[in-house]
């Protein structure tokens, strides 16, 4: 099967070609038919693909292509443009093309009055095939490729309506972020291969026990510096501030950055080189801590948000926070699985704020919304599901991962109960937040004008439907991993066990030393899953039963609620302490160095020389008599100087 | 016999007579007819150094020179009469295009 597996990147990359060549030529539904048909057909190949891997005998489920030497140079250094079907790449291809395949139908409703139809699903298709050539690379620097490529498609897909500056702004913070997490994960790549001399992760996982010591400050540089990139691609603490600003793109372009791609690059990147950070728990705990940072900081900043799509940014920050949470105690499989169960609810939710923000005629002030669940009563019950699920409520998808995380946070053998807490309170926070936005959005009396109340309408078919799909997902995506305390095998970290090899063993000696904590663990569960109950219980008093309640709070509470409101003032930090600087140390190169000094002494030598000529051609008359005269006054000079001297 | 000196002298004065007429005039004829002169007093001092020294190279020299100034005649007359067809005067301080 290994022969077409390149076809999986390459279709999405076929789509935008086609499109792009004949931009705006062909008519709408073949540029859909195009667009989606390649993502469908590539996920339809993952399927097929996940099955064929999974017919292999455990220990053989590897799969690689090398389509051709990408950079053969001698014996120095070798990539290949190949790729890699394990395990890990297996599911990650699933993700990204199944969910990459259900936003691009669904944007065939939601951009269908715009312009720039075909624009919108070229870069769709560029960013599918950039996101599929991350995750299938076979090495670091083809890995890079992808990775620099769904940053370039970031940029292009906020910035898609670039007549408006917010957009275009949005854009280009994205892409000047992320520049400055990718300079991390290039000099992470340059240590690797100067200390390893590859980048092939088969070769580099295998050699690295050999090459590095366990714990030693190179092997914890280079982890970290790849980390570096992972905070820049995966929104975390400091690195965040572009995501909640990307909201400034369409709506299903939101959804397919915070679920289905682009973020997670960061979570996979590191669960790759899951190998190398084990061997430095330093760096472990760095992710750990940032990961349980940034979930919890996030999901505070949620709390205050009034823009539908803001809320769900945040909630995308806070929950890659606990992905880099799991990842940093070791529990790199319980990652991935929040990866996977995080896509598709997120990608609801976004999807089904989008058909919110489409019904109400592109309002997305919560302020403004109520009551719309006898409107849009799809919608509601496909965002209530996801809802349901991102909480945690216990038969979810986000149950079973969460708990996972939380348990792994707690008992782990790099874990510590802070983490534990961390990720317990946010959990908390997390479902008021959810149940803010259900509660201001769906119930009550509607708060929008008399023109967008006559004009509150259930979404189209195309868009309704992958609510549906991913509505399901929701519920039932997190079935394959309920964790062993229930009493069945965890199918999914058992699928994830090859890859995942060296936290794998590391994880049963925890288990060993914890004695089997069952009753632990269905405790911790049990006490989340109360915490959330209350929370949206509390959220329920605020947001349905007593308004005033909140209002009140509010005011009790105005100084906090500021701080919330402006996201903890981050971006005006950020804009006071480096980007006025280099403002203002770009203008003083601009106006002071190159006006003044490089232009200045340039045209100085240029005008002095100017006035030298001007005074010396008066010299020159023209006239044969002076010419002569000075001619003859030469002669004689010359001869006096013979003669007398 | 009169001293070579004497030959000299007169060779000078034609020269600085030349020379003045040159720089001075402004009708091209008569420069023409100075830079003539010039000539000549270098003529004249060829033949009377080749008679004093007694040989005769001067005189070959000489009838060279007088070649090329009657040649030189013929080229430069018909230069001026074409610029002075075109210019309408002979006037050398209005050709003066020969500039920056």
């Amino acid at each position: 099967m290994s022969e077409w597996l390149y076809l999986i990147p390459l279709l999405p990359l076929a789509g935008f070609v086609i499109n792009g060549l004949l931009l705006g030529r062909l008519p709408k539904p073949i540029v859909s038919l195009v667009a989606c048909g390649s993502v469908g057909l590539s996920f339809v190949l993952s399927v097929l693909a996940f099955f064929e891997l999974k017919a292999l005998p455990e220990s053989a489920r590897v799969m690689e292509q090398v389509l051709f030497a990408w950079i053969p140079s001698g014996s120095q250094f070798n990539a290949n443009f190949g790729f890699l079907l394990d395990p890990l790449s297996a599911v990650m291809i699933l993700v990204v093309s199944g969910v990459s395949f259900l936003i691009h139908i669904y944007s065939i409703g939601y951009i269908n009055h715009d312009k720039s139809f075909s624009r919108f699903f070229t870069y769709m298709n560029l960013f599918t095939f950039a996101m599929l050539t991350l995750v299938l690379a076979d090495n670091f620097l083809l890995m890079f490729v992808g990775w620099e490529g769904v940053g370039l498609c970031s940029y292009l897909l906020i910035g898609f309506w670039h007549e408006r500056k917010s957009a275009s702004d949005a854009g280009k913070k994205a892409f000047i972020v992320n520049r400055i997490g990718d300079f991390g994960f290039l000099i992470g790549m340059f240590l690797l291969f100067w200390n390893v001399g590859s980048l092939d992760f088969r070769v580099v996982m295998a050699q690295a026990p050999e090459v590095f010591a366990v714990g030693g400050v190179l092997i914890t540089a280079t982890c970290l510096l790849l980390f570096v990139g992972a905070i820049g691609k995966s929104a975390q603490i400091p690195l965040y501030v572009w995501l909640p600003d990307a909201m400034e793109g369409p709506t299903p372009v939101s959804a397919l950055i915070h679920a289905a791609t682009m973020v997670t690059a960061g979570v996979y990147m590191v669960a790759r080189s899951n190998v190398l950070f084990m061997m430095a728990p330093d760096a472990l705990m760095v992710v750990a801590i940032i990961g349980a940072a940034t979930a919890f900081l996030a999901a505070t900043i949620g709390l205050a948000q009034n823009d539908i799509k803001r809320v769900l940014a945040y909630s995308t920050v806070s929950q890659l926070g606990y992905m880099f949470l799991a990842c940093g105690v070791a529990a790199f499989t319980a990652g991935i699985f929040h990866l996977m169960t995080h896509a598709f609810f997120k990608a609801l939710l976004f999807l089904g704020a989008g058909s919110v923000i489409h019904g109400m005629s592109d309002e997305q002030d919560m302020r403004k919304m109520g009551g719309l669940r006898k409107h849009m009563p799809v919608t509601f019950i496909t965002m209530l599901f996801a809802t349901l699920a991102i909480c945690g409520i216990p038969g979810m998808s986000g149950f079973f991962s969460k708990d996972e995380i939380l348990w792994k946070s707690f008992s782990s053998g790099h874990g510590h109960w802070l983490f534990w807490l961390v990720g317990f309170v946010t959990a908390g926070l997390t479902a008021f937040y959810m149940f803010r936005l259900i509660y201001m959005t769906f119930y009550g009396k509607g708060r929008m004008d008399e023109k967008t109340r006559s004009h509150l309408h259930e979404s189209p078919k195309t868009m309704t439907v992958p609510l549906v799909v991913l509505g399901v997902l929701s519920i039932v995506g997190g079935w394959v991993g309920i964790p062993h305390v229930f009493g069945v095998t965890n199918h999914f970290e058992h699928w994830l066990a090859p890859v995942m090899a060296g936290s794998q063993i590391e994880a049963s000696h925890a288990l060993a030393a914890g004695g089997g904590d069952t009753g632990m663990e269905l405790g911790l569960m049990a006490a989340s899953v109360i915490l959330v109950l209350i929370a949206i219980l509390v959220a329920f008093m605020f947001y349905n039963k007593k308004p005033h309640l909140a209002t009140s709070l509010r005011d009790k509470l105005s100084g906090v609620h500021h701080l919330l409101l402006n996201k903890y003032f981050v971006d005006e930090i950020y804009s006071a302490l480096i980007v006025r600087p280099v403002i203002y140390i770009s203008l003083f190169c601009w106006k002071i160095v190159d006006v003044i000094l490089i232009d200045g002494s340039i045209n100085g030598v240029a005008t002095v020389y100017a006035d030298i000529s001007q005074t010396a051609r008066a010299s020159q008359t023209g006239r044969i008599r002076t010419y002569a005269t000075l001619f003859l006054a030469g002669v004689v000079a010359i001869v006096a100087w013979f003669i007398w001297i | 016999m009169i001293p070579i000196s004497a030959y000299l002298v007169v060779a000078a004065v034609l020269f600085g007579i030349g020379t003045v007429g040159v720089l001075t005039s402004r009708n091209l004829i008569i420069v023409f007819m100075s830079v003539e002169l010039m000539l000549n007093a270098g003529n004249l001092v060829l033949i009377a150094f080749s008679r004093a020294l007694n040989v005769l190279d001067g005189h070959v020299f000489v009838f060279l020179v007088l070649t090329v100034a009657a040649a030189e005649a013929a080229v430069g007359l018909a230069m001026l009469i074409t610029l002075y067809r075109n210019r309408e005067t002979v006037n050398i301080d209005r050709f003066d295009l020969l500039k920056w």
